[in-house]
């Protein structure tokens, strides 16, 4: 087996020294009628054999760099410098541990430490963790962080919130019986969520661009939770977006999460992403997950260590924050290395070419005849009510080369009202004839 | 003008030894790098776009005219950035990495190329599900070999870590309780002392009451103790086995027997399978939950800490409390559930947990793993974890003459060794470790598990040679013999060799430092 350095010798030798004659000797506390059970697999493979079966797989999927693409909601095909990836792919970034000895971890430490500089930036906060599991998770997280810092019961969820975002929050809020409530859904954006906040509301939750692309202001809904002595959680699903827009942190926020995949990972379906957390300097004692901080070595010199860990599961055990151990490091670090390229001049022009891909898509598909673009805003994703279900024109279309976007029905299987919607994400990576293929497509399916 | 014949000097005896401070702060290979907000160009990129035409503007009103505050590196100082700041990193691929309870085993390159196929890379979570029949086949293949391997019924794939798995197994125990009509009666979670952090801190998140397990003194659950603590109050007991002291719970299924007689369930924390993986199903000794980490058994990177991932087996009695999405095979197709409506609406008896992630779990990681799997087969995989065992009782074996295991016996795929052998020296464990560094190795786990004083938790893995081990092994065992012999500045001082010196831990504490800010601002 190549992977295994041990020939039997070296096993034979070593096993005189620790005095067995057979390996099962060592494992003579496992009760004997379960040791060597029976396995119905295959053995081991070649390297060749190992490609060929998993490459079939991978064979039998459609790469959204295939074709006209247009799928978003909380996951966005961008293009990622050639670097990005060969700098995560380093050995000594890809096969480290958890930085527990920082003597020998600098590197780790110090890519952490520019990366909560880069979120708390881009978010306009003042402080960010060394990253969550994804944005759904730090969604639910950034509630439960809210509840103890309002020492208060209620969450309410806005009706644009992606409904994966809200039903994480919500099982993690089940466990501690949480109050909720949830506004109804809310295609353009014109919630009046102030009305709701009253003084047994911890925060306010709240997505922009929302699950339909719609561009929300956040000023007075954050006046309004202010004054109620609530926070506002803002959710960022497109971190590009922050290169366009306002910050939640200007408008007022005061948990900002996010997904960080578009920025340096790829679509993976689905995983592994990397969740932004970022917050208030008076905060920071409440909040879940890693932290990087500077400090300075037996010589005087600066360097990095996981700091505040008195929040944290491995030594506060029952009374830790959260439970989160590893977090997202590689996908920080292909965040923040893709964003050290980008830098501010590159993603303030990346946000704008997608605006700008997207503003194209929607003239081209709202010209289509009984179509209907619903946003009055949006950065680089808008909704479509189309004449008829979205699911199955997507299926058509798919079968025809264009990956047209998400119907309402994949969302929102229960609630029939959204299953004529499609949510059509333009960023970048479309082109011109992407999007008129699918203008042509779409007129033909409706 | 006249020939320099003197000559390049070749003996190192000609070279000064003394240590001298050097005008940049490098180190030859070790580079001094600042951080990318003190070098970089604010207005700078690394990236080339097209200009953007300018015109479209439909952002409501919102758009961005404020600085953000991002410095932009060109491609070549970008490169060179990262790569002086790996330099700082010690990696499984550079030497034994020996953190117990941590599994740092060899990360298979060919793993790392399968998983960028865009076939499954660049794939789209929401893409029609006719266009992602490969990924689905990939989830329910891997899904197959982890039932398989562990003999249970069910597994849940989403959680995206192991402390994220344990909620998930946690969660459905707390749902099937809620199906019963005792979760307001059921309110004590059993875990022993030596468990990790992340099993009180799950509990606990999940509502629950955590209290200790004593342990015997050989290091494994006190059976009569426990079944003291047993009663109708008691929803589970959460136990890792193998053990966090490396020892198997060989009362595992009078433990087991013991739970479900008083109604509860057992959560096993499965962090450890790697030392049994092939050889024991966890099915087969009354499991009822059990998290496996993908990045520590099945060779997934650990990424400088995640991504991870935490598929959970789960068993017949809480199979249906899984939560969603999950995959299903019918007639050759592949089925993506994403949405199992709360049963209970229906006024069926079993409901789903809900949703722990966005998503499907670390599609990522799970190509990886089953790269693995399918490189090892069974047999492999079973040889793994017998030369795991068989490293770690090695080890255990060659340094028992200098220093003191905490339990008497053989361990399994981890070394436990506690703090007696520095008695008196005036060495702690901590400065062992740390003197570990300047040999050029990465300490142990230490000080954990919390049972034993002082504890050195040693994981060598399968990945290690006899070669490599025995010179781990004489670099341990000199230290150990420098420490008696009275050499604690040696050690208080360590490490000397490494980028940095001993940091400051305490005042990063005391007043946080978490981001740069710019000098004006200070």
């Amino acid at each position: 087996m190549r992977y295994l350095p041990l020939n039997d010798a070296d096993r034979a030798a070593m096993m005189n020294i620790v005095g067995v004659k057979a390996i099962d000797d060592l494992f003579a506390d496992v009760p004997a009628d379960a040791l060597n059970a029976k396995f119905d697999l295959p053995d081991h493979k070649s390297e060749m054999e190992v490609e060929r079966a998993l490459g079939a797989m991978a064979a039998k999927n459609r790469a959204a760099g295939s074709g006209p693409f247009f799928v978003g909601c909380g996951a966005y095909k961008h293009h990622i410098p050639a670097t990005v990836d060969h700098v995560i792919q380093r050995s000594e970034f890809l096969t480290a541990y958890t930085p527990y000895q920082p003597e020998i971890a600098q590197g780790t430490l110090q890519y952490l430490f520019e990366f909560q500089t880069q979120v708390a930036a881009l978010t306009g906060m003042e402080v960010a963790n060394a990253s969550m599991y994804d944005g759904s998770t730090a969604c639910g997280e950034a509630a439960l962080m809210a509840r103890r810092v309002a020492r208060r019961d209620k969450v309410i969820f806005s009706g644009g919130l992606h409904p994966h975002y809200a039903a994480v929050t919500r099982t993690q809020l089940d466990l501690v019986g949480a109050k909720m409530l949830e506004a109804p859904i809310d295609v353009d954006g014109t919630e009046d969520l102030a009305a709701a906040i009253d003084d047994d509301t911890a925060c306010v939750i709240v997505q922009t661009p929302d699950v339909f692309g719609n561009v929300r202001d956040l000023t007075a809904l954050a006046d309004a939770a202010h004054e109620n002595g609530a926070l506002l959680v803002a959710v960022v699903t497109e971190a590009i977006s922050l290169g366009a827009l306002n910050s939640p942190g200007e408008m007022g926020a005061d948990i900002v999460v996010g997904e960080g995949q578009s920025i340096g990972n790829g679509l993976n379906f689905g995983g592994p992403y990397v969740g932004l957390f970022a917050t208030r300097q008076k905060y920071v004692r409440q909040m879940p997950g890693r932290l990087c901080g500077e400090t300075t070595d037996a010589e005087g010199k600066r360097g990095f260590v996981l700091t505040l860990s008195t929040r944290e599961q491995h030594i506060r055990r029952d009374k830790a924050t959260s439970n989160i151990c590893t977090n997202s490091g590689l996908c920080a670090l292909a965040f923040t290395a893709h964003m050290t390229l980008l830098g501010e001049a590159g993603l303030r022009r990346l946000a704008m070419l997608n605006h700008e891909a997207a503003c194209r898509a929607a003239d081209a598909l709202g010209a289509v005849p009984d179509v209907e673009v619903i946003n009055k805003s949006y950065f680089n994703e808008f909704t479509l009510r189309l004449p008829k279900n979205a699911e199955d024109v997507v299926e058509q279309l798919s079968k025809e080369g264009v990956l047209a976007g998400v119907p309402g029905g994949r969302l929102w299987p229960h609630d029939p009202a959204t299953h004529n919607l499609l949510i059509v994400a333009a960023t970048e990576c479309v082109s011109d004839a992407d999007i008129e293929a699918f203008a042509a497509k779409l007129r033909e399916a409706v | 003008m006249t020939m320099n014949n003197q000559g390049r000097p070749t003996r190192a005896g000609d070279v000064m030894t003394t240590q001298t401070e050097t005008f940049t702060g490098n180190k030859a290979l070790q580079i001094e790098e600042a951080l990318i907000f003190e070098t970089g160009d604010f207005d700078g990129t690394g990236v080339d776009l097209p200009e953007p035409e300018g015109k479209a503007d439909r952002l409501g009103g919102l758009k961005r005219e404020s600085r953000i505050g991002l410095p932009g590196l060109s491609e070549p100082e970008t490169m060179r950035h990262y790569v002086r700041l790996s330099q700082k990193n010690y990696a499984i691929d550079m030497g034994p990495f020996p953190l117990g309870s941590c599994t740092m085993k060899h990360n298979p390159r060919l793993n790392e190329k399968l998983a960028r196929l865009p076939g499954f890379a660049d794939l789209h979570p929401l893409a029609p599900q006719s266009a992602v029949q490969g990924a689905l086949e990939l989830i329910d293949e891997l899904a197959f070999w982890l039932k398989e391997l562990t003999g249970m019924p069910a597994v849940a794939m989403s959680p995206k870590a192991g402390a994220h798995g344990e909620l998930c197994g946690m969660m459905a125990i707390k749902a099937a309780l809620e199906a019963r009509g005792e979760i307001a009666t059921r309110i004590r979670v059993l875990a022993p002392e030596s468990a990790h952090g992340t099993n009180p801190a799950t509990a606990v998140q999940c509502g629950f009451k955590v209290e200790n397990i004593p342990a015997d003194k050989t290091g494994r659950v006190d059976l009569a103790a426990l079944k003291e603590k047993l009663g109708d109050d008691v929803a589970a007991i959460m136990v890792t086995n193998p053990n966090t002291c490396g020892l198997f719970e060989r009362d595992i299924r009078a433990i087991a027997d013991a739970v479900h007689e008083a109604g509860g369930y057992f959560y096993c924390d499965g962090a450890n399978f790697n030392a049994i993986a092939a050889k024991v199903r966890p099915g087969d000794l009354g499991v009822d939950a059990m998290h496996i980490n993908l990045h520590k058994t099945f060779s997934t990177p650990h990424g400088g800490g995640g991504p991870g991932s935490g598929p959970t087996v789960l068993s017949e009695a809480l199979a249906p409390f899984a939560p969603a999405p999950f995959v299903v095979r019918d007639n050759g197709t592949y089925h993506l559930i994403e949405s199992r409506r709360a049963a209970k609406a229906e006024g069926e008896a079993a409901a789903s947990i809900g949703r722990l992630t966005a998503f499907h779990g670390q599609m990522g990681m799970f190509v990886r793993a089953l790269a693995y799997m399918l490189s090892h087969g069974k047999d492999g995989v079973r040889q793994a974890a017998e030369d795991a065992v068989l490293n770690a009782n090695y080890v255990l074996a060659r340094l028992k003459a200098e220093m003191t295991p905490a339990f008497d016996g053989y361990c399994m795929h981890e070394a436990l060794f506690d703090d007696r052998f520095l008695k008196d020296t005036g060495v702690e464990t901590v400065d062992f470790a740390k003197a570990m560094i300047d040999e050029g190795y990465h300490p142990m786990t230490m000080y954990f598990p919390l049972v034993v004083h002082g504890a050195m938790l040693i994981e060598p893995t399968e990945s290690e040679s006899k070669g490599e081990l025995d010179q781990f092994c004489d670099a341990l065992l000199s230290l150990a013999k420098r420490a008696r012999a009275g050499e604690a500045d040696h050690f208080r001082a360590a490490p000397v060799h490494a980028p940095r010196r001993r940091l400051d831990e305490t005042a990063a504490a005391r007043k946080p430092v978490l981001r740069w800010t710019p000098p004006a601002a200070q």
